[in-house]
């Protein structure tokens, strides 16, 4: 990121998570030292394992959890607790289940827009409720809906308040492969229509590949780090069924899941071993273009390859 | 098996109540006895016989349990018994028994079904009757206990579940109060009647007051435990969406505890009409544990029962009610 780079609309500086020890005598960090940044209108991923710190990192960003040391700068200012401008979609997807799908919405854009009248939040629920593609569920109760449905009033209901940055949390993880597929074409292309500041944490790297813009990768907790940036070489525009078909798509996701297999674990020697700034992770660009031969093993080289271009 | 399991249930249901009913009528039923036979010294017989009465017809007049004195009126006509007969009995001659058994009196024995029955009807043709203090209509003493119920049980739910959010909510005051409700809680609700009888004097607001102690722990420690533990998620929504904290508890708490508290208020009107007959028992004057009280001091024991079966129909209409709410603010997750 230079310059010349878009307005950062997130900056997170030096954060740290500590939790007090189950016996309450010590501490176990969670994560520490995490710097990265979310331009206006990107697309970030979080990629870690589970157990890393994901949720609460998430949290902090949203302002439900205080971080232990460190800020979280949005749009210039540091926040302080929880704002309608960061929306979030939780891990579950944490419907009010006495409500049907418009009231959950109905309730975001009443505490949005308090003054609006009954005529006014209804309509912009619908707008949100056919946005997901949920026209003719507006009254069924959560319980009446599929797992996919569930989680897509939980996006439309993130999406009606109109939020500066949307933060999101594994949204789709437990979701049938199908129905995960189409929700991340229609979350591509709402995103796209309203160059949505996005965050989002997630397992799948297929998922990350085709809708991030950069991928931030997480070690493993305790006292996980945020190792490296990745940035996404495939253009703009991809989609679910051509992705594969792009030359950058197997040294990107090859370098995911060499990361997600192994340096995950093994990333404490990275850091002993080399010039690891924690200010300034390493970016990292896998492509084609580095790395033609053997592409199911370059991510070694790729890392030396940008790191160099970094030190240079 | 055709039939539905609403079908066969209520089936079984008729039968048992017909085979409930045949066994307390045979175990309660005592025939009315006829007279008993007099019995006669030898003497006496001897004196009959010598007035020309056979042997056969001492026992047949003997039998009508009429004194020595009648029978040997009856030998002194010399007529026969077909004659006696034709001219309609010996009621005829202005002769009746004397030692004749009579029905036992309602009370003196467990009333059998009939009486239960005519004790019901009584009851519920006419149940606002005032025919003076003590004898009131059965409608009129169950209004006077369910007057002392609705205002215990609504004055304890105005307290406890307010006072069940503050706990819920807040770990201080859950903290700070808990050893109170340890303590108040196992405490039988009539252990206060002497209390409440002391310290406030009127015997009314006395059986209110030991409604309002016994109906407020289930409804405070339910709401306390509904409210605790409304999801964290949907807290969090609503602070993501910063809602301030009247319109969360409105509408995200208040919803989310509605099912627990509901459980709570149905424990606590149970308990509430248990407690009534006992207060009322108690302190005397009206209500429908009075009338049980008073019938069985009057050995009134069929009114007493239909008292009874009302007690139960009564508590099985409340708890129904209340089911009826739990059901509209359930919800599934
Ligand atoms: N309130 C808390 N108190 C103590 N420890 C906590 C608390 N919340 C989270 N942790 C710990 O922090 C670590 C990270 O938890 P977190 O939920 O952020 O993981 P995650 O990366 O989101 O995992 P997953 O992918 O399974 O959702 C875990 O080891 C967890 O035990
Ligand atoms: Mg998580």
């Amino acid at each position: 990121m230079d310059e010349t780079a878009p307005k950062k609309m997130i900056q997170v500086e030096g954060l740290e998570r500590r939790f007090p020890t189950p016996d309450g005598k010590g501490q176990t960090q969670v994560f520490g030292e995490v710097n990265f940044t979310v331009a206006e209108g990107e697309f970030v991923c979080l990629i870690g394992h589970s157990g890393c710190g994901k949720t609460t990192l998430l949290n902090i960003l949203a302002g439900l959890d205080v971080p232990t040391s460190g800020h979280v700068i949005v749009d210039g200012k540091e926040i302080d607790g929880t704002s309608l401008d960061r929306a979030v979609v939780f891990q579950g997807h944490a419907l009010m289940p006495w409500m049907s799908a418009m009231t959950n919405i109905a309730f975001a854009v009443e505490s949005r827009w308090p003054g609006w009248n009954a005529a006014q939040v209804r309509e912009q629920c619908q707008k949100y409720i056919d946005m997901v593609h949920l026209t003719g569920s507006e009254d069924k109760k959560p319980a009446q809906l599929s797992g996919g449905m569930k989680q897509r009033v939980g996006i439309a209901r993130a999406f009606s308040i109109e939020p500066k940055i949307l933060l999101m949390d594994e949204p789709f993880s437990a979701l049938d492969a199908l129905t995960r597929g189409s929700l991340q074409d229609e979350l591509v292309t709402i995103c796209q229509a309203t160059n949505q500041t996005s965050f989002m944490i997630t397992h799948d790297i297929d998922e990350a590949i085709l809708l991030a813009d950069r991928i931030v990768l997480m070690t493993n907790g305790p006292e996980a780090r945020v190792c490296e940036i990745v940035e996404n070489t495939l253009p703009k525009g991809r989609t679910r069924s051509d992705m594969h078909t792009h030359a950058n798509y197997y040294p990107m996701r090859n370098h995911l899941i060499e990361f997600l297999v192994n340096r995950s674990k093994t990333f404490a020697e990275e850091i002993a071993a080399d010039t690891f700034d924690p200010l300034n992770p390493p970016v990292v660009r896998p492509s084609a273009a580095v790395s033609e031969v053997g592409a199911p093993s370059v991510s070694t080289s790729e890392l030396s390859a940008t790191k160099e271009k970094r030190a240079s | 098996m055709t039939l539905t399991l609403n079908a066969r249930s209520a089936v079984l249901s008729i039968a048992l109540f017909i085979v409930g009913l045949f066994a307390w009528h045979a175990m309660t039923y005592q025939p009315v006895t006829g007279p008993v036979a007099t019995v006669l010294s030898s003497d006496e017989l001897g004196e009959l016989t010598s007035l020309g009465m056979s042997d056969d017809d001492i026992t047949h007049y003997a039998s009508f349990g009429i004194a020595f004195e009648q029978l040997k009126q009856i030998a002194g006509l010399g007529l026969s018994r077909d004659l006696i007969e034709a001219a309609g009995g010996i009621q005829a001659l202005g002769i009746s028994a004397v030692n004749e058994a009579t029905e036992p009196a309602p009370g003196s024995l467990f009333p059998t079904p009939m009486q239960i029955g005519t004790a019901l009807w009584d009851a519920v043709s006419d149940p606002f009757y005032v025919a003076g203090t003590n004898d009131k209509g059965l409608g009129i003493q169950m209004g006077y206990s369910l007057a002392r119920v609705t205002i215990g049980y609504l004055l304890a739910a105005l307290v406890a579940i307010p006072l069940g959010f503050a706990i819920g909510m807040s770990p201080l005051v859950y903290k700070a109060l808990d050893p109170y409700i340890q303590v108040l809680k196992p405490i039988s609700p009539l252990a206060w009647m002497p209390i409440a009888l002391f310290t406030i004097g009127d015997s009314e607001i006395s059986s209110i007051f030991v409604i309002f102690i016994c109906s407020l722990w289930p409804m405070l420690i339910n709401t306390a435990f509904g409210v605790a533990n409304v999801r964290k998620e949907w807290l969090n929504v609503a602070k993501t969406l910063e809602v301030g904290s009247l319109r969360t508890a409105l509408r995200v708490i208040l919803p989310a505890a509605a099912p627990t508290i509901l459980t709570g208020m149905r424990i606590s009107i149970g308990i509430a009409w248990l407690v009534i007959v006992a207060a009322e028992m108690l302190v005397g004057g009206t209500g429908i544990g009075y009338v049980v009280w008073n019938e069985w001091n009057g050995l009134r024991l069929d009114r007493m029962i239909v008292a009874i079966l009302f007690i139960g129909v009564v508590g099985m209409l409340l708890d129904l009610a209340l089911a009826r709410a739990a059901k509209l603010v359930a919800y599934t997750e």
